[in-house]
């Protein structure tokens, strides 16, 4: 059932298309060596290129570029390896050339897709209409001083992806599946952090309404919306503007425009007749990229896994249900360190299970997340939910017993104590010890025996845990059972 | 002292018969007697220059002598000088210090060179008179026979041109994005090259059109440009539009011989109406060179009547965009508004001249949505036809030769009515820097008001060294030893 808002006249569909700018991951700018560090002193990572001094010019940076493929490439898009860049003209007061340099009539990246699940496990295919390289603007700060406005030039020319999609988004829903796909493809590669708190990744959302078969009707951008929750709400609000201004008998104005999360509304920026002229040509100072085939197949040779591969992967090689492997993937830290246990041999749907149930409750104990998990310091927590892992797999210890163990981690690795550990807790597998075990409780509870073989079966329960407390908790459940039931007859 | 070419100096250092720091004192001391009644110096750099001699003398005594060690030069003052002010002849960087030096210039630092002070140009090197500098206007040292009216020295490389035919330094660097370099050599008696686009650095030279400027020197002759050039030129990785090419020996080309080459005679450079004394000289400079072995060739650049028109397209379409980082914000000259755009408004107002503003306006418009496809395209498309009829013509010459300018120089205050007339003194030069080219300006003869006139010789690209031996070979048989009326070493 898709999506419709119904209206006075009827239901409305919605059609929206997202311009989502990303920030690449890379040392330094895309034109100039100055460095691209979130947080830093104001104004200390400006280069004369970036504050655009007299006779500076731009050099593009090979990562920037290498970022971008990779981008392409992780977005099955098809990689232009000719591309070019132009000068985007206007004036501002955080924009030193008085022009962003970006790539207009010939990207990078051409066409690709992204593919989104939603809720009810569907799938849709999102088109990406093009992937550019830009560079970013400074930063203008209007309220640290009455009549002044104050100029920070550190994100001025830090590179950026923008990565436009196709008007194939119909619902809230879909938008926001839509960048979290994107943002986490763009995790898995490296190429950007994803931090849209921090402005790594904004996105510009471009709501229309129609009614269902119409072609598309104007169109409003709402600019630099800064979460996914935000997105979802800005094309909700939006679109039910709209469909009030056409239902009203009015016409909807093509605009600029932002939406404000406190009021939970989109106001006017600026109209189409106050649009720029932006006054796009070539960039002189520099020359067409051309890209050496040799070098992307380079790239993308060396391409990590990304998420729909380990979908796949988890659930065909691995056994894993569809949503253990989504929410395993959904952070690929956690996916990193799961991987990490099954490179150590662990079984795979155990590890799993440890990953979404003990080892992240230990971690929430312990005030860390899946990143540190991989740094050095806390290199010691895979190594022993690996022993341990492989202890529950040669049966030697209980499930119980290994959840128990995996809580029991901390911050100083335990190494040769470990083994004494799995030890303690090792189940009994000999059947004359569980038999005795067995049988002396059966004694002690001739009562409840009876009781049972009268037909109360829920007993068989209380026997099994009768036994284990006897053992110490050491019994191999599976033999206790057995003993049980030829015991009980 | 002043009568020494650019390499007899160089002899002279080398041999000691004078010092680096006498070479540098005689040359100060002539512009402080010469430089207030030409104005081709906007900044002249006395200590910093004498402290460069006696740098220059102590490697001398130790016999490290570079290419130009102790050599003294102007500077033109589009050119970043570390810790100099640099203006680009406007009132918005007039306060402007760089704190980093130009690749060309550091190139001619490391080789030794002494910089004698910052040499007035047109406003943005925009202009062919010297008359839109915002600090005045450069006087000719030449004049009209028995006419003491000052002449211009040409643009926009006029204070260079000025300084190096009056003897205020032995040579100067100077840019060239139509002609700038060429035309005022011509209009000075005096010798300039523009090498082929993409063999000196931009990187650190104020930008007027950043796909057709080019660095070259100006100097007395021929072999001091090549001196000059070998200094100035080479890979910058920090211009992505400079050329990884090794810089070749350009004062050995200087004495090849020219017997055998082709030289091809365009006949779109014949216009209508090209003043006789300036066809008779190109005649004669032809016939120079085929009495030294050349063979002369008719050929035809079908093209060329539509590179001003296209020139003065792109030219201003990169020039408006170049100039917006002149905003009063950060560096340059700010005149203060009720909010931002105000700010813009006083600060560009107050800050540009004229022929900039015209020029900033004809690139926004061109460029402008609904006439992009209209100019800004089409001019693309005829500068890759102009491309074109050189390389045809490349096939089957070695060089080209044509006048350098349509008339020899005119006086203060002529043709400034009509920019379009001003602009027609780019019509022989304009055409290499459309295609990138490189050409050369040496002088041939004097019209008959004793005013100098150049011959512009064309080459292949990067093939300067086969325009310095044509140009050399011009300027061997024209025996040009005229010399202008204000010159230091000489009471005018």
């Amino acid at each position: 059932m898709s999506y419709v808002i119904e209206g006075r006249t009827g239901p409305w569909e919605i059609v929206v298309g997202l311009e989502v700018h990303a920030q690449v991951i890379s040392q330094s700018k895309l034109f100039s060596g100055a460095a691209t560090a979130f947080g830093a002193e104001p104004n200390s990572q400006v280069s004369f290129v970036d504050a655009a001094f007299p006779g500076m010019l731009p050099v593009l940076n090979r990562e920037a570029v290498a970022q971008a493929v990779r981008t392409g490439l992780g977005l099955n898009a098809h990689i232009n390896m000719v591309s070019r860049f132009d000068r985007k003209n206007y004036f501002y007061a955080d924009l030193p050339a008085g022009y962003q340099i970006s790539q207009y009539e010939h990207p990078i990246v051409g066409a690709g897709v992204i593919e989104i699940t939603l809720a009810d496990g569907s799938t849709r295919q999102i088109g990406v209409t093009r992937l550019h390289l830009e560079q970013d603007a400074g930063k203008s700060l209007h309220d640290q001083h009455p009549t002044k406005s104050y100029i920070d030039l550190n994100r001025a020319g830090v590179a950026l992806m923008e990565i436009v999609s196709e008007p194939d988004i119909r619902s809230p829903e879909e938008a926001g599946a839509y960048v979290r796909k994107l943002r986490s493809i763009l995790r898995y590669l490296g190429t950007c952090d994803g931090n849209m708190e921090e402005g790594s990744l904004r996105a510009d959302v471009n709501v229309s309404v129609r009614k269902h078969g119409e072609p598309y009707r104007t169109r409003c951008e709402i600019k630099n919306v800064n979460s996914v929750r935000f997105v979802m709400q800005a094309i909700e609000v939006e679109a039910l503007r709209h469909i009030d201004i056409w239902e009203s008998g009015g016409t909807v104005q093509q605009e600029t425009r932002l939406f404000d999360p406190n009021r939970g509304e989109t106001r006017s920026m600026r109209s189409k007749e106050d649009a720029h002229d932006y006054r796009y040509f070539p960039d002189p100072d520099l020359l067409p990229l051309v890209l050496d085939e040799a070098w992307v197949a380079e790239l993308k040779a060396a391409l990590p896994e990304l998420p729909d591969a380990k979908f796949a992967r988890y659930q065909q090689d691995y056994g894993l249900s569809a949503y253990d492997a989504a929410t395993i993937i959904d952070d690929m830290f956690r996916a990193r360190c799961f991987d990490a246990l099954v490179a150590r041999n662990a079984d795979p749907k155990d590890s799993a299970n440890a990953i979404l149930g003990a080892f992240s409750s230990k971690l929430k104990d312990l005030g860390i997340d899946w990143p540190e998990v991989l740094s050095p310091d806390w290199a010691h927590l895979l190594e022993e939910a690996a022993a341990f892992l492989a202890a529950k797999a040669a049966g030697r210890i209980s499930n119980a017993s290994l959840n128990t163990l995996l809580l029991g981690m901390g911050a100083e690795p335990r190494g040769a104590a470990l083994e004494g550990l799995i030890k303690e807790r090792e189940q009994v597998s000999d059947t004359s010890a569980i038999e005795a075990a067995v049988d002396a409780m059966l004694a002690a509870n001739a009562a409840k025996v009876d009781d049972y073989r009268a037909g109360n079966v829920k007993l068989f329960g209380f026997f099994v845990g009768q036994v284990m407390k006897a053992m110490a908790g050491k019994g191999n459940p599976g033999l206790v059972n057995e003993v049980l039931k030829a015991r009980l007859g | 002292m002043f009568d020494l070419t650019l390499a007899q100096a160089r002899d002279g250092l080398r041999k000691r018969d004078f010092s680096a720091r006498e070479l540098t004192d005689a040359y100060l001391g002539a512009i402080a007697a010469l430089n207030p009644r030409l104005n081709a110096y906007l900044l002249v750099t006395e200590a910093a220059a004498r402290a460069q001699a006696d740098a220059a003398d102590a490697a001398l005594a130790r016999g490290e002598a570079a290419n130009l060690t102790g050599i003294p030069l102007a500077i033109e003052d589009l050119f970043c000088t570390k810790g100099v002010r640099t203006t680009a002849g406007s009132r918005i960087l007039e306060h402007f210090v760089p704190p980093y030096e130009s690749t060309v210039t550091a190139n001619l630092l490391r080789d030794g060179a002494v910089f004698l002070g910052k040499a007035n140009l047109d406003e943005f090197a925009m202009g062919s008179s010297n008359m839109t500098s915002a600090f005045g206007p450069v006087v000719n040292p030449w004049t009209r026979r028995g006419d003491n009216r000052p002449l211009v020295p040409g643009g926009s490389s006029g204070g260079s041109a000025a300084a190096v035919a009056a003897r205020l330094a032995l040579g100067a660097t100077a840019t060239d994005t139509g002609g700038s370099i060429r035309q005022p050599a011509a209009f000075c008696g005096i010798t300039g090259i523009k090498p082929t686009y993409g063999r000196c650095s931009r990187w650190g030279i104020v930008a007027f059109a950043s796909s057709l400027d080019q660095a070259g020197p100006i100097a007395r002759t021929v072999e001091d440009c090549a001196i000059m050039l070998r200094s100035m030129a080479g890979f910058d990785p920090k211009d992505s539009t400079s050329a990884d090419l090794a810089v070749p020996d350009y004062q050995a080309a200087c004495h090849r011989s020219v017997k055998g080459l082709r030289i091809g005679v365009p006949k779109e450079y014949r216009s209508e109406g090209m003043a006789p004394e300036i066809e008779a000289m190109w005649q004669q400079g032809l016939a120079w060179l085929r009495d030294q072995g050349a063979e002369i060739v008719d050929v035809s650049l079908p093209h060329t009547k539509y590179a001003l028109p296209a020139y003065y397209i792109v030219a201003p379409a990169e020039a408006s965009s170049n100039l917006a980082r002149y905003d009063g914000v950060r560096f340059s000259s700010r005149t203060d508004g009720g909010d931002l755009t105000e700010l813009y408004e006083n600060s560009r107002a107050a800050g540009f001249g004229a022929e900039v503003q015209r020029r900033v306006l004809i690139g926004t418009y061109v460029l402008s949505a609904g006439y992009y496809d209209a100019y800004y395209i089409r001019a693309q498309k005829i500068r890759a036809l102009i491309l074109k009829d050189f390389t045809d013509v490349f096939r089957t010459v070695d060089a080209l030769v044509t006048p350098t300018a349509p008339s020899a120089a005119f006086g203060q205050g002529e043709k400034m009515d009509d920019p379009v007339t001003m602009y027609l003194n780019d019509v022989f030069t304009g055409p290499a820097n459309m295609s990138g080219i490189p050409g050369l300006s040496v002088p041939a003869g004097l019209d008959n008001q004793g005013l100098p006139l150049g011959l512009q010789v064309l080459g292949k690209p990067f093939d300067e060294e086969t325009v310095f031996a044509v140009g050399a070979a011009i300027e061997r048989a024209s025996g040009f030893t005229a010399l202008p009326g204000i010159r230091a070493g000489a009471v005018a």
